[in-house]
């Protein structure tokens, strides 16, 4: 799920983009640059990693309200780097980014939040774990894994969520081992997810607060080398099917050649498989306009070797987010061969 | 036949290219000085706007310490953290260069120029390179790499937090923005934190402050712009008066009357569009001589950011375009409606008008009289500045209308002085001339009130100021610390007579933008310091503690006397000891005494120190100081800070005096337009008393003798309005506009070089119609009898 790096790229020096993504070598920037076969090391991996360019916290969860509607949350931190050093008091080495959503069927609420790393208005601490941007937090609550038990909040001017998340499986690592490869050149990421969560607690909307449950799903990913220069899109999926098994997916959008897709299928104990490139097929099935632009909010998605077939179909096509960086992002239903809910998430467009 | 009426018509101005010279003169001036003046404020207004987007963060509340010291950067993430959006700002001086460091990441939408950060990439320029700074135009910032911004007002800079860190060395935020829109559900941010909200309220206002002066100049304009009426009215007046044989030719030729009356205004319309083009061009020019001294004035007498270049605004000129078309209408109004009702064969009725116009004398007067109650009303009972100058509109506006009436008043009571058939004749002939000159005598006396009332005024403040000046700069060395002044302090310590530190920090007074100093406990103050009222033992008082001083700028704007008690912090109350006179300074400023001032302010550094020394000694302790590191522009001696003062003073009042000189020069060409006008209707009246004898020389002298008199008498009106001018702008607008009061002075010297002036312009005005009398072929003369009229 490193389609945020396209807009984080923006961030970056100017004469980096200048250079194209690809062109980006270790040598060049001095940024750390994933390494095949990777180690991890918890709970210190479930903290920063500076040397990186990119990085991100990133959670989403589908929920069901008390009163009977359907919502989805999403809740982002993200990190990218000017220099591959610790943030200076007020320096801009570091800067961190939050995105807070919250998806109903007739409503979309986004918010945003941006700060520089030397201050301590934003940043991630391992040891109890914690992720924060002013008062918006994922805050470690214990259990074997620090990332186990988490409470997670967010506030805006217009709504706001405080839930409880308890992991009912292990994390699942993507690619090899948490190796994810992102174009056929090579460019690669650590990446890992939490599909696991229960959820409970309660979302706000200016009238009033709603009890709600649901599933989460935390991914962590961080990198310094985001696209290849001709990839200039990124459609990613999450899918937690009613038989407890999961899918993540994604397709990268080549101007020069052919998709790239990968994913991985998590059965409900956890086991993986990662599934390479140009198994897994997304296909646009019908667009929705939003915010000047064409977007799908319908896919059919094909993935042969485990019989799935099935349609998402986005529970509010509108969940464009409207931030710096504006992309879609928002919680969809599941039907076909499989059933159950998930989230969507499209850039480039 | 329009085109053979117009060429008619025409033909009058090419036969006297003199009077269309005039009438496109007085339209021209009209337009260009009003224009200017609207230029000029326009100009100041968008400066005031971008420095109130920027400086007072769009009108956002603010948050610092009471002691006035730096927000922690802890004490900032804390209350991010506690889910309140504020941004931090670090204001710096660097290199004698305002520079506000901000936080694009945190800072509300607007609060920095859209030309700036607009996008991420901006974001990278803005904050990513070093010691990058924004500028405004025409700020000098040398040895940095800097980027001018129009958003941004003069003199200041604008650069990423960090930076201003790093070049200031200051870690923590001067002042925390607190955006408008804060998160659903939180406490009020005071219940969150000890820093002090400062709503914008308490923000200095800088239109506020600034329209007073723009009041000022707006007032000048009107009145140049009614000068210059003056003459076109004169100059129409003149050629529809010479032209009346022609219209009575076309008339009986058979153009329809509303046909003449057509062709004449088109005519009009063209010469005023000609002319207020030329006058907008020409009040261009004058804004951009005048814009730097303004520029100047502002910056120096309220601190508020304008640069000297001036932008063309076409809507600026579309408007005084029309004020311009407007004026001609109003000019041209009174001789379109005589030719409209002159009967075809008329002949002219010089001596009626003149009955008619004892009637109007009557009404005039009376008009006056309603007008000077208006102003000692608004005088005596008025609040705020509008009024103030409302006061001294309905004074010059009734002193105008009473000076027809006064003037035949003064000439009958010469009547019985008149010794002689010619000089009974002079009189009476001369009060027949006075509604025809009233006019030009009424702009004479105009510009001369305005003058005798802006040097008094002028004057008054220089000599209060320079002496107030002398006993302020008590010490003869002043410095400025570069960060740590404990080093400095003891470097000064061994090599002066006393070091007195000076420091204070910006607080709101009374709920005002403010500033709380201290004073150290030294003779220099206490034997210097210039008080305006102050009780007996008020240095004591204040040394120990136990007292205040305010600067009179408080004192009159929240009416506190001697005795009456004022807050200093939330938990301390002083009773007020002395009020000083603080000229320059638009804002309220306390002091309390040294002691206290440390016990409540302890982190508070010196930010220099005055320095008591021997005067030759001054030299070569300056030369030690650049020895010792010291930069040349953190030291001014007495003598610098002196000449400094009244540079800026001086600069003030460049521009009040400017147009008060062009006002009395238009008010002059008015004159000679107007005596032009009556020597050529007055040869009916003048014809009869040279064929009985009287040379023409003689009448020549009269009538340029005549001129002077009659503006001796004009200025002898103008004296007492004028004084009473000052006394009004003394006591009334100044106090309004900056605060203080002043003692009125007179300077009668002045008033015979303007005597000497206005006796300059009547002369000359009165020279050429006379020489052209002595020149004039007799039988020019004789055919007065024979046109009979």
């Amino acid at each position: 799920m490193n389609a945020k790096a396209l807009f984080l790229a923006l961030f970056l020096p100017s004469a980096a983009t200048a250079q194209g993504f690809a062109g980006l070598g270790t040598e060049a920037t001095g940024f750390a640059i994933p390494q095949n076969p990777p180690s991890f090391s918890f709970p210190a991996d479930h903290g920063a990693h500076e040397s990186y360019r990119i990085e991100w916290w990133y959670l989403t969860a589908t929920l069901q309200g008390a009163d009977g509607r359907d919502y989805g949350i999403q809740w982002t931190l993200f990190r990218t780097a000017s220099a591959p050093e610790p943030a200076s008091l007020w320096g801009t080495e570091q800067i961190w980014m939050g995105h807070a959503g919250l998806t109903a069927p007739d409503a979309h609420f986004v918010a945003e939040r941006l700060a520089r790393g030397g201050t301590g208005q934003a940043g991630v601490s391992t040891a109890p774990f914690a992720a924060w941007i002013d008062d918006w937090a994922m805050t470690g609550e214990g259990g074997e894994d620090a990332l186990d038990a988490l409470r997670l909040t967010a506030r805006a001017s217009d709504f706001s969520y405080d839930l409880a998340l308890s992991a009912t499986g292990p994390l699942v690592f993507h690619g090899q081992d948490g190796y994810s490869v992102k174009s056929p050149e090579g460019q690669a990421s650590y990446y890992y997810s939490q599909p696991f969560y229960d959820v409970s607690g309660t979302i706000a909307l200016l009238d009033g607060e709603i009890a709600v449950t649901g599933q989460g799903w935390l991914d962590r990913e961080w990198s310094s080398q985001p696209l290849s220069d001709t990839q200039d899109g990124w459609d990613w999926i999450s899918l937690t099917f009613d038989d407890g098994a999961r899918l993540m997916g994604f397709r990268l959008r080549d101007r020069a050649g052919p998709d790239f897709t990968s994913g991985t299928w998590i059965e409900p104990d956890g086991t993986s498989t990662a599934i390479p490139d140009g198994v897994l097929t997304l296909t646009p099935i019908a667009t929705h306009a939003v915010a000047g632009r064409e977007v799908p909010t319908r896919w059919q998605i094909e993935l042969p070797s485990r019989d799935l077939s099935v349609e998402i179909d986005a529970l509010n096509p509108d969940a464009w987010m409207a931030t710096s960086f504006p992309y879609w992002e928002g919680p969809v239903g599941i039907s076909g061969s499989h059933q159950g809910r998930g989230y969507l998430e499209m850039t480039g467009y | 036949m329009n085109r053979a009426g117009l060429m008619a018509l025409a033909s009058h101005w090419r036969h006297r290219p003199g009077q269309l010279a005039a009438l496109m003169l007085g339209l021209m001036l009209a337009t260009a000085l009003w224009s200017a003046v609207q230029a000029i404020n326009a100009e100041a207004r968008r400066a005031y706007d971008s420095a109130a987007r920027l400086l007072d963060g769009q009108n956002l509340a603010r948050l610092a310490r009471t002691d006035g010291l730096p927000i922690s950067v802890a004490d900032f993430a804390a209350l991010r953290r506690a889910g309140y959006l504020v941004s931090p700002v670090i204001e710096a001086q660097i290199d004698g260069l305002t520079v506000l460091g901000v936080d694009p990441l945190t800072a509300p939408p607007g609060m920095i120029p859209d030309d700036i950060i607009t996008g991420a990439t901006d974001f990278q320029a803005f904050s990513g390179q070093a010691d990058l700074l924004f500028v405004g135009p025409n700020t000098d910032a040398p040895g940095f790499e800097r980027r001018t911004s129009p958003a941004l007002p003069p003199g200041t800079a604008l650069a990423d937090i960090g930076t201003v860190a790093r070049l200031s060395g200051q870690t923590g935020a001067s002042y925390l923005i607190v955006a408008p829109d804060q998160p659903a559900r939180l406490a009020s941010i005071t219940e969150a934190t000890e820093l002090e909200l400062q709503s914008p309220a308490n923000q200095a206002d800088l239109g506020e402050l600034t329209g007073s002066f723009h009041l000022n100049l707006t007032a000048f304009g009107l009145l140049s712009f009614g000068v210059g009426l003056f003459i076109a009215h004169s100059a129409i007046g003149l050629a529809i008066e010479q032209r009346r044989t022609m219209i009575r030719t076309l008339r009986a030729l058979g153009v329809p009357l509303r046909r003449v009356l057509g062709l004449m205004a088109a005519e009009l319309l063209a010469i005023a569009l000609v002319a207020g083009i030329s006058g907008i061009v020409l009040g261009y020019l004058v804004a951009a001589g005048l814009l730097p001294g303004v520029a100047g004035t502002l910056r120096g007498l309220y601190g508020a950011p304008i640069s000297g270049v001036l932008a063309f605004d076409p809507i600026w000129a579309g408007q005084a375009l029309l004020i311009t078309l407007l004026g001609a209408a109003v000019a041209a109004g009174g001789a379109l409606w005589r030719v409209a009702r002159m009967p075809i064969l008329a002949p002219a009725l010089p001596r009626a008008w003149s009955m008619r116009h004892g009637r109007a004398l009557r009404i005039q007067a009376l008009a006056a009289g309603l007008l000077f109650a208006l102003a000692v009303l608004l005088g005596a009972f008025g609040q705020g500045l509008g009024l103030a100058f409302g006061a001294v509109a309905a004074l010059l506006t009734g002193s105008a209308l009473l000076l027809p009436g006064a003037l035949s008043l003064g000439l009958q009571v010469l009547t019985p002085l008149a010794r002689g058939p010619f000089a009974e004749w002079l009189l009476a002939d001369t009060r027949q001339q006075v509604p025809g000159l009233s006019l030009a005598l009424m702009a004479l006396l105009l510009a001369l009130a305005a003058n005798i009332g802006v040097s008094t005024m002028v004057g008054s403040f220089r000599e209060t100021f320079i002496t107030w000046l002398d006993q302020r700069l008590g010490s003869e060395l002043y410095v400025f610390a570069q960060g740590d002044p404990a080093p400095l302090r003891d470097f000064l310590e061994p090599r002066a007579e006393a070091v007195l530190p000076v420091m204070g920090l910006d607080r709101p007074i009374l709920g005002a933008p403010g500033r709380l100093r201290m004073l150290a406990d030294h003779a220099t103050y206490r034997d210097g310091w210039p008080l305006l009222a102050a009780a007996p033992d008020a240095w004591d008082q204040l040394q120990s503690g136990q007292g205040v001083l305010i600067n009179e700028q408080i004192a009159i704007r929240e009416g506190l006397s001697l005795g009456q008690s004022l807050a200093i912090t939330p938990d301390l109350s002083l009773p007020l000891v002395g009020i000083y006179a603080d000229y320059g300074n638009t804002r309220g400023e306390a002091i309390i005494g040294e002691v206290l001032f440390g016990t409540l302010f302890p982190r508070i550094e010196p930010l220099g120190f005055a320095i008591r020394t021997d005067p030759d000694r001054v030299g070569p302790l300056m030369a030690e100081l650049l020895e010792f590191g010291l930069p040349q522009r953190a030291m001014s001696d007495q003598r610098a800070q002196r000449a400094l003062s009244l540079t800026i003073f001086e600069r003030t009042f460049q521009i009040t005096g400017a147009l008060s000189a062009l006002t009395l020069g238009v008010a002059g060409l008015a004159l000679l337009i107007a005596f032009l006008t009556l020597a050529q209707m007055r040869l009916p009246q003048i014809a009869p008393v040279w064929t009985i004898g009287a040379t023409k020389s003689r009448l020549a002298w009269a009538e340029f003798g005549r001129a002077l008199a009659l503006a001796a008498l004009t200025f002898l009106v103008a004296l007492p309005v004028g004084l009473i001018l000052a006394w009004m702008l003394l006591n009334l607008v100044n106090t309004q506009a900056f605060g203080w009061r002043l003692p009125m002075l007179i300077f009668p010297s002045e008033w015979l070089q303007l005597a000497a002036l206005s006796f300059l312009a009547a002369g000359l005005a009165a020279l050429w119609p006379a020489l052209r009398l002595t020149r004039m072929a007799p039988a020019r003369l004789l055919q007065v009898f024979v046109h009979e009229r």
